[in-house]
């Protein structure tokens, strides 16, 4: 970077970073070596990690597929993320209609947005800590968890779809005398249905990602035999697991985007 | 609709190919929810007993113990924070690279654009958890750990985005420093990087508040954050504690999403 300041004699000036930068800069140099230092970043340590990260991943081969806990697994996890997907959505489309500001009055937007927000503010894994506790272990903690975590996603991004539609289409419908309903059907839906399920595509593989992890808290699906996979140091199975789980996340990206494709 | 005339008068949408399509999509959406609906293991005991546990539970959590804030949470939480920063520049730091090589016009070599994309999806699809029990195996417990998790999970988010915005940037300036003879690393920081720079700034700070969120679970494999604090609220059954955590990481993300969206005005 230095050599192209300089050789460019005069005009170097443009490109010179601002004082401002310079110290904004600075100061971000200051914290990483502050933070570095509080996390307990050290080089011995890098080295250390990169010794036992070598006999770990010796540790990998070759992958274990047989075991019996495998596909039911991952079969739980599938089931899921589309029970999730599939509630989470339902859930998600009156609540986004009644938290969109064209559409409905302040009194009505903000409870819906409250509820939005809470649903959007805690990751999946800790919902489903509660819901293990509230509904015990299996894949129902991990439906409730997901579910939760799809209204949030869903709801909000289809609140923002609706309030960018177009208005004129909405009162050219109400000015036919249409009623509350027939208004969405036929003057909301057609605008923000594409995508509506492009959203629900993205919801869905985003589900299906989080299905394989909520099993370390106990809440079903592949993540639970992962986990203690990885606590009987069973590392041929975790390898297996880990491929299979990432071939799935893989296939689930691929559907996603034939379906945004179909959907355009 | 077996005469042509009454065809060709009638107006269809879509061609037929693309109704097909259409019509998979549906059908596998249902199928895949019917399959699930039927082969899913529900023991309705635990549902019948819920609502009794979830009141339990909230009779357990208040009232909320706020005096554990100062000397347990606090510090936890500030170590969550550091993990999310440090976090998201380590992953702009491999993620922008990366996402030049994937972009097609910065790099033109279409293998290392391959290998390239394949290291974003490859990284993406391994989820925190899963490279914090890496990183834990490797560093052993605490905030390091959590900090390479996040920072490697979002190399892929990262590098999408950013080769995105550089597959976006308008030709005529590269163009014309070609002309002028930039080398390859003079037109990337000349030509690309400024187009890009507005990308790139809001690539991380959408980061950094998914890191935020994400750091809070790390704890769960004992990758540090606040996530250790909950971790051993919940195995304790101190529910007054957990509840104060919940709290704590609610408000945490409420500000976050808050400083975001004004930074997001004021400077993007």
């Amino acid at each position: 970077m230095t050599n192209v300041e300089t050789s460019m004699v005069t005009r170097a000036d443009f490109f010179r970073p601002s004082i401002w930068t310079r110290l904004g800069y600075a100061l971000l140099i200051v914290y990483v070596i502050y933070a570095a230092a509080t996390l307990g970043l050290s080089w011995e340590r890098i080295e250390r990690g990169v010794g036992y990260g070598a006999k770990f991943l010796a540790g990998f081969f070759p992958p274990n597929f047989t075991k019996s806990d495998l596909i039911p697994g991952l079969l739980e996890s599938l089931q899921i993320a589309f029970l999730a997907s599939l509630f989470g959505t339902l859930i998600a489309i009156p609540l986004s209609v009644l938290s969109a500001r064209n559409l409905m009055p302040a009194f009505i937007t903000w409870p819906a947005r409250i509820i939005i927000i809470l649903c959007r503010t805690f990751h999946p894994v800790i919902v489903a800590i509660i819901a293990v506790k509230a509904v015990g272990f299996g894949a129902m903690a991990g439906v409730i968890a997901l579910t939760v975590a799809s209204v949030g996603f869903v709801g909000k991004l289809l609140a923002e779809a609706i309030e960018e539609i177009s208005k004129k289409q909405i009162e050219a419908i109400r000015a036919t005398g249409a009623s509350f309903m027939n208004t969405i059907i036929f003057g909301v839906v057609p605008q923000v249905m594409n995508r509506f399920i492009g959203f629900v595509a993205y919801e869905t593989d985003s589900n299906l990602r989080h299905s394989t992890i909520v099993g370390v808290v106990g809440a079903g699906g592949i993540g639970g035999t992962l986990f203690s996979a990885f606590q009987r140091y069973d590392y041929d199975f975790v390898a297996g697991i880990s491929i299979a789980i990432i071939a799935l996340v893989m296939l689930g990206e691929v559907i996603q985007i034939y379906v945004k494709r179909v959907f355009r | 609709m077996t005469s042509a005339t009454t065809e060709l008068n009638q107006w269809i949408r879509f061609t037929p190919a693309q109704r097909l399509a259409r019509f998979a999509v549906y059908l596998g959406m249902v199928a895949a929810v019917a399959w699930a609906l039927k082969t899913i293991q529900i023991i309705p005991e635990f549902l019948y007993d819920a609502p009794e546990q979830v009141l339990d539970m909230g009779a357990r959590m208040w009232p909320i113990d706020w005096a554990n804030f100062w000397p347990n949470v606090w510090p936890a939480l500030v170590e969550t924070l550091h993990i999310a920063a440090m976090a998201t520049i380590l992953g702009l730091c491999m993620g922008v690279p990366v996402g030049f090589l994937a972009a097609r016009n910065a790099t033109p070599f279409p293998w290392v654009n391959h290998i390239a994309r394949f290291v974003l999806v490859a990284t993406r699809s391994i989820s925190t958890l899963l490279w914090a029990l890496f990183f834990v195996a490797m560093f052993g417990p605490g905030p390091l750990a959590g900090a390479l998790a996040i920072a490697f999970h979002s190399i892929g988010f990262i590098g999408k985005m950013f080769s995105e915005g550089v597959e976006e940037s308008n030709k005529g300036s590269i163009e014309a420093l070609q002309a002028a003879g930039a080398t390859r690393m003079q037109q990337i920081v000349m030509g690309y990087w400024p187009q890009v720079k507005p990308t790139f700034w809001s690539v991380a700070l959408f980061r950094w508040d998914i890191n935020v969120r994400e750091s809070a679970i790390l704890g769960l494999v004992g990758a540090g954050g606040i996530g250790v604090a909950l971790n051993a609220a919940i195995d304790l059954l101190q529910w007054d504690r957990v509840a104060l955590i919940l709290v704590t990481i609610f408000v945490v993300v409420i500000l976050i999403e808050i400083a975001v969206m004004q930074i997001r005005k004021r400077v993007i």
